[in-house]
């Protein structure tokens, strides 16, 4: 008689097993990834920290690598290089996560895919010897020591390039981080780290160099006479030498940098106007070549597209649609045109290589723990869709190059002048408010191009006092002088 | 008495009790098989050599085995074949885990509770001997309903209390050991309301009175249903203890609605719990923080949700087929060696472990509310199926508060967790079925069974 009510209750039990059952399989199957990879489950980090990561090492010494340690993690993370590699490195913290290159390449750094080290495979637990792989960087240690010397005390940043390979010989920022600290064991020795880097005014966790734009200035004439000289002008072509360029449809007209003509008489050539760095000429270019032009050529050149690289490049941008005002104000880098250091490196490193678009990068090679090549970067050109790798013609590149050499030789680039060497160059003083930007961007022989952003420079300062004595520091250190 | 013997005989599993213990026997011996290569799995997940542990443990398994056998042999030779193996899988597997622990903690809770098994399976035999038949305890009824009454006090009593432990008063110290008397207070209160409402079962059926669209009986025959909703809400209250009030009542409403076939019953004791539990809501802080890590635990992951995260974080790692045993990270799970041992098996057994010890519980379940069927009278099946829903809502509140379907409350996984006084009372548990589906395949059988001693006869 009572069997109908045991039925029912055991029903009613039968079902709340089912919904154990179902819940059981939603948890380990459904969410077993979001689980598994939360930031608070340890698990992953412990199975992480148990692999001897690979290191990081720029010429013969290692900027990162990991030692033994006692406890759950069982390797620490050491930065020898200190700041002087911080924005490369990056940071490898149980708490902040990865940065630099420790998040890009972390795959190689453990020596195998994450995917891997989230499955419970037998092996990876049997194995504790494991270790990852080493990467070796292209940086030249006295070109990265050299720009961080010459950048002490002044917020900027310094990328060299080699303009035939690509392979970046400097990056550097400054302020830059130590991430050793950032990277201990110690949650409360890393929040002491942290805090005073995310505080500070100066912003030291930006890398500079590759992850904030600028406005470019006088710099982005090499692309406005890029475009002039595809468009049936040479350097010898004169133009009006002017005080003031009136622009068409607006009251702002255009002046020269400290007012005045730019030279002596009734016309000015091009190549004059560019070791000048004569506005008049440029902004008249800009409006007689018309935006499409520009845009295309800045385009050409890398800009409103990031180069490919090993860490994140953010995208130089020139706007797709000008009226006649802007392409007057963009011809000479002002307005709404922006470019990182890097990107301005690779127009100068263009240059200097034929006309030829390289695609930097920071790895030279990656080796396993044996010591056998694992990858091996090859030069490349960028290209990249609808863009080719050849920018524009040597013959146009030698003439830009030549006029390049003629700013350092008797213009504004004097400053970046070595003995004994062709030496190549453009300023720029990006007036927009407040401090101005400073470059300078430039080469040396085929061996380095160069780029200079001081972002916050002095009132008076231009990039040809300020920008282009640290130029030629980073280039002569390049140049193993 | 009539209307029981009707009930047994049905479904009844005619072989001969010889046929039935050696089933019993070759299951026992799997267990013992399983749970010994799980032991030596575990050690060679630390190092080449088979583990001594794994050797003392496999030996004493098969010595408790063979004395339990033995026992059930003699004493209940009629009984269902599956419990003892069963609950002897789960131990066993428990005994794994909570050196599984140790090897983490660097602590000795395995050779602890080694020996609580040879006690509780002690005490299992012990039962079997003194409780021939299972109607005898039926005469003790308000005697164990006023037990069960003072064991869930006890822990509050100065001089007695181990003090809140985990914001939970449940211990008790007594003679140098630590005893948890609620364990045994589940059990007290099955045989005790076993034993009452077998009498006033029908008259708890008479639907007399209407209460909005219920049909319900006279309120004074409710009055026992708001006594113990209370005392529920009070073992909540005052002991902090979330998930025995929670078992303790569910096992109340099921066996109430069994005995009076009415749903009048459940149904009222659901809202004055829903009432009652609102109100505690309100009033108790500690019943919030629950309700709320239950509701999001990832907001509050570093602190109060930390143990269900964790505990979640385990089972999914441990996805389908598990880190294996000793792969996974107990020492992240706070509890691993006694609430939160599933979570723990679901880690390094995967889903596939997990389901797999779940199914036994399962089984367990299924041959438990079988007996309550097929027993010989009316205590017999109001006394199984107290006892199935205790072992099954047990399950299900630690399970499912580990797995975020309830919230999670401080309760043991039966015969799994680490604790003497749980295990203990499990084997007990387990020794009343055995008893009970004895008595009716006994009977089946047409085994000479002893008269039924009443009252009178017995002094």
């Amino acid at each position: 008689m009572m069997t109908k009510q045991i039925g029912r209750v055991a029903t009613l039990t039968l079902l709340l097993f089912g919904v154990l059952f179902v819940n059981l399989n939603l948890i380990a199957l459904v969410q077993s990834e979001t689980l598994s990879s939360h930031p608070a489950n340890r698990r992953l980090l412990v199975r992480e920290y148990a692999i001897e990561r690979g290191s990081i090492v720029v010429g013969e010494e290692a900027i990162a690598r990991s030692i033994e340690t006692e406890g759950d993690l069982e390797h620490l993370r050491e930065y020898p290089g200190g700041a002087l590699y911080g924005h490369i490195t990056g940071y490898y913290s149980f708490i902040l996560g990865r940065s630099g290159l420790e998040a890009a390449l972390n795959e190689q750094l453990i020596g195998q895919p994450l995917e891997v080290l989230a499955q419970n495979l037998g092996d990876l637990l049997f194995a504790p010897d494991q270790a990852g792989n080493t990467v070796e960087l292209t940086i030249d240690p006295r070109a990265q020591q050299a720009a961080a010397d010459a950048l002490e005390g002044r917020v900027g940043a310094v990328v060299a390039l080699d303009p035939t390979t690509g392979a970046v010989l400097a990056s550097y920022a400054n302020p830059s981080f130590d991430p050793g600290p950032l990277s201990t064991h110690n949650a409360s020795a890393i929040r002491e780290a942290w805090e005073p880097l995310i505080d500070s005014d100066e912003r030291p966790l930006v890398n500079r160099a590759i992850a904030e734009t600028y406005p470019p200035g006088s710099t982005f004439k090499l692309i406005t006479a890029a475009a002039a000289l595809e468009h049936d002008r040479s350097p010898e072509t004169a133009f009006p030498d002017e005080g003031v360029y009136d622009v068409p449809q607006t009251e702002s007209d255009i002046g020269n940098f400290g007012g005045g003509k730019c030279g002596e008489g009734e016309t000015i050539s091009l190549a004059d106007a560019m070791r000048v760095s004569c506005n008049t000429v440029f902004a008249r270019l800009g409006v007689e070549l018309g935006a499409d032009r520009l845009i295309d050529m800045a385009e050409r050149f890398g800009f409103n597209r990031a180069p490919p690289y090993e860490l994140d490049v953010a995208n130089s941008g020139i706007p797709k649609e000008m009226d006649e005002p802007s392409a007057a104000q963009s011809a000479i880098g002002q307005r709404d045109v922006r470019a990182t250091p890097m990107q301005m490196a690779i127009v100068a490193a263009a240059m200097a290589n034929g006309g030829r678009l390289v695609e930097p990068h920071l790895v030279r090679a990656i080796r396993d723990p044996s010591g056998s090549l694992v990858r091996e970067t090859a030069p490349s050109l960028w290209d990249e869709g609808r863009f080719d790798g050849q920018v524009v013609s040597e013959t146009i590149a030698a003439q830009l190059r030549d006029m390049m050499i003629d700013v350092v030789a008797d213009g504004t680039g004097r400053n970046a002048r070595i003995d004994g060497v062709t030496v190549g160059g453009k300023t720029g003083t990006a007036q927009t408010g407040g401090a101005p930007t400073v470059w300078f961007v430039g080469f040396a022989d085929q061996q380095v191009a160069v780029a200079v952003v001081l972002p916050s420079a002095g009132d008076d300062d231009t990039g040809g006092q300020v920008a282009a004595p640290i130029a030629r520091a980073v280039m002569e250190a390049a140049l193993g002088r | 008495m009539s209307a029981a013997t009707g009930t047994a005989g049905r479904g009844v599993d005619r072989r001969t009790g010889n046929a039935l213990r050696s089933t019993e026997a070759r299951l026992l011996a799997f267990a013992v098989v399983i749970t010994f290569a799980a032991h030596v799995l575990l050690g060679w997940s630390q190092g080449p050599e088979v583990p001594p542990s794994a050797i003392v443990t496999g030996v004493a398994m098969t010595v408790i085995a063979i004395v339990a056998h033995i026992t059930v042999r003699t004493m209940a030779p009629d009984a269902d074949p599956t419990l003892l193996p069963l609950a002897f899988l789960l131990n066993g597997l428990g005994l794994v885990f909570v050196r599984r622990v140790d090897l983490a903690a660097g602590s000795d809770l395995a050779g602890t509770q080694t020996v609580w098994t040879a006690v509780s399976v002690a005490g299992m035999c012990a039962v079997l001997v003194l409780i021939r038949q299972v109607r005898t305890l039926s005469r003790y009824q308000y005697s164990l309903g006023l037990l069960t009454l003072v064991l869930l006090i006890l822990p509050l009593v100065p001089g007695l209390t181990a003090g809140p432990i985990n914001g939970a008063r449940l211990w008790i110290d007594l003679f140098g050991m630590r005893f948890q008397p609620g364990e045994v207070a589940k059990l007290t209160m099955v045989a005790f309301l076993a034993g009452y409402l077998e009498r006033k079962r029908v008259l708890l059926s008479v639907a007399s009175h209407r209460f909005g669209p219920l049909l319900m009986p006279a309120p004074r025959h409710l009055a026992p249903v708001l006594l113990a909703t209370g005392v529920a809400l009070v073992v909540m209250a005052g002991l902090r203890d979330l998930g025995s009030a929670l078992l303790l009542f569910g096992v109340f409403l099921a066996v109430l609605y069994v005995a009076t076939g009415r749903a009048a019953y459940p149904l009222f004791g659901l809202v004055a719990f829903a009432i009652g539990s609102t109100l505690a809501y309100q009033l108790f802080a500690h019943v919030r923080v629950r309700v709320s890590i239950w509701l999001d635990p990832w907001s509050q992951v570093s602190n109060a949700g930390y143990q269900l995260a964790q505990s979640l974080f385990a089972l999914g790692t441990g996805g389908l087929t598990g880190a294996g045993l000793g792969g996974g990270r107990p020492q992240d799970v706070p509890f691993s060696a006694t609430d939160a041992m599933f979570a723990v098996i679901g880690e390094e057994l995967g889903l596939l472990g997990a389901t797999a010890v779940l199914v036994a519980f399962l089984l367990l379940v299924v041959r438990g509310f079988k007996i309550s069927l097929t027993a010989r009278d009316e205590y017999g099946t109001l006394l199984a199926l107290g006892l199935t829903a205790t072992i099954a809502l047990q399950t299900f509140v630690i399970v499912g508060g580990l797995t975020r379907v309830v919230p999670l409350t401080g309760i043991t996984l039966p015969f799994m967790s680490y604790g003497g006084s749980s295990l203990l009372g499990n084997y007990v548990l387990i020794a009343l079925l055995l008893r009970i589906s004895d008595e009716s395949r006994g009977a089946a059988r047409g085994r000479q069974m002893e008269r039924p001693r009443t009252g009178k006869s017995s002094r």
